[in-house]
């Protein structure tokens, strides 16, 4: 169903460092892009958008032109991203109120998000905000209004758990954040296409596309 | 009616009553009324609902309501952070109940109530737990869950100026959930850094207009550290 051959192996090195992951997704965002990157690790992206992309940064808590993080005297009580960490402000910058700032979301004017996950399916189901465990205190914040809300929804993650169970998955297991709202899931050793006809790769790295599969137990539409 | 200046806190949350839905406006420690709430422990009002976005950082706050035993249940979007000890503590122990909804939601559903929606559908949360129970309907080939307003029996929110008639003005990403609140709740009660005489904040810049503020107190701002709060 799929063309041949479109992956790209990159098996002359190791796999993508968190920083060199989020170096590899900052590719990605289209330039004039209104973005909201998630809560730890896709934060990272921030630093890899070059200046001149026009790419806007959106933070939940009400804010449109979000600056880098706040040092010294730039620090702010009133001025946090959504994850409390101080922060600054752009030239441009806008705020306003929560039901606005997460209205923007669902109504389709954010153009792209990156969340970090637990587990993502072959067709997209997210899942990032629940263990399942009976312990844990549920917390989803904003994570659902996200990956539905956003017209890209992209994944930064690990690929394999510290065990090394894939986190790649005919299906969730954790409590889903969303149903099929995954476009493109990007990891230490891949990056993936995910939608109805299932799980395409499109990049490997310290890997070749035919181990991954192995690795994942999956067939690949390569 | 129109809107009261309190001299003190504890005169600003004077009334509430046990069993209050009692709206708490703040993103972490962005925006939250800390004397009102404060006030509130004073004042002795328990078995509250306190509906806000996380459910307490560190001991402040919100977090010296829930560990003075005075809340029944919290609903909100993140309880779960580096410093919600209190909480967490407390819902381990089954003392406190909780309602997670996500984010978006929770502002929707306060933004409804003050609006006289009497209820709306949402794609958000379909097909997950969070949408257990729920009606759902499919609208443009997308599964949408039905959901009910949140109104309060009083709004406790902090707004960064004020003028003698009630019109606020918030500060940078302070403004979170405080003008959604301020629409939803039978008493609104803000907290402000300033109070200006009528006409001297500029009409065009309002956020929240004085016919939603019951009761205004002035509170000097607390410079809060946030450094590790998540």
């Amino acid at each position: 169903m799929t063309t041949a051959a479109t992956v790209v192996e990159h098996t002359g090195r190791g796999p993508l460092t968190t920083e060199e992951l989020a170096a590899r997704i900052a590719r990605d965002i289209p330039a004039g892009s209104y973005v909201n990157l998630g809560i730890g690790q896709p934060t990272r992206i921030a630093e890899h958008l070059s200046a001149d992309s026009g790419i806007v940064l959106h933070t939940e808590n009400g804010m449109l032109g979000m600056g880098p993080a706040a040092t010294g005297d730039e620090i702010d009580p009133d001025l946090t991203n959504a994850g409390k960490v101080p922060v600054t402000e752009l030239p441009g910058a806008a705020y306003f109120h929560h039901a606005d700032s997460f209205a923007m979301m669902r109504g389709g004017h954010l153009d792209v998000c990156v969340l970090g996950a637990f587990q993502v399916s072959h067709h997209g189901d997210l899942a990032n905000w629940h263990t399942g465990d009976p312990d844990a205190v549920p917390a989803v914040g904003g994570a659902m209004d996200l990956a539905v809300g956003a017209r890209q929804v992209l994944v930064m993650m690990k690929l394999f758990t510290r065990d090394g169970t894939p986190k790649l998955v005919p299906a969730c297991t954790y409590p889903l954040t969303g149903a099929a709202c995954v476009h493109r899931v990007y990891t230490d050793h891949g990056v993936f296409a995910t939608g109805p006809d299932g799980l395409r790769i499109l990049e490997t790295y310290g890997v070749t596309a035919a181990e991954l599969g192995e690795r994942l137990s999956v067939e690949l539409r390569i | 009616m129109t809107t009261t200046i309190a001299e003190t806190a504890d005169e600003a949350v004077a009334g509430i009553e046990d069993g209050s839905t009692v709206l708490v406006g703040g993103f972490g420690l962005a925006g939250m009324p800390f004397d009102l709430i404060d006030a509130l422990i004073r004042q002795g009002a328990g078995d509250l609902t306190v509906v806000s976005n996380n459910a307490g950082n560190g001991d402040v706050g919100l977090a010296a309501l829930l560990a003075a035993g005075r809340v029944r249940k919290v609903i909100c979007s993140f309880p779960r952070q580096s410093d919600s000890y209190v909480f967490d503590e407390l819902y381990r122990a089954g003392r406190v109940g909780l309602e997670v909804v996500p984010q978006g939601t929770l502002a929707e559903r306060m933004r409804a109530a003050g609006a006289g929606i009497g209820a709306f559908y949402s794609p958000v949360g379909a097909g997950t737990p969070l949408a257990d129970g729920k009606e759902t309907r499919e609208i443009d080939g997308r599964v949408h869950v039905l959901e009910h307003p949140i109104k309060g029996d009083v709004a406790l929110i902090s707004a960064h100026r004020a003028d003698t008639v009630g019109n606020l003005v918030y500060r940078r990403t302070a403004r979170n959930f405080g003008p959604v609140m301020a629409t939803a709740a039978g008493t609104v009660v803000a907290q402000v850094a300033g109070i200006v005489p009528a006409g001297e904040i500029d009409p065009e810049t309002v956020i929240t207009p004085g016919i939603y503020v019951d009761r205004l107190v002035r509170a000097e701002a607390r410079r809060l550290t946030v450094q590790g709060a998540r």
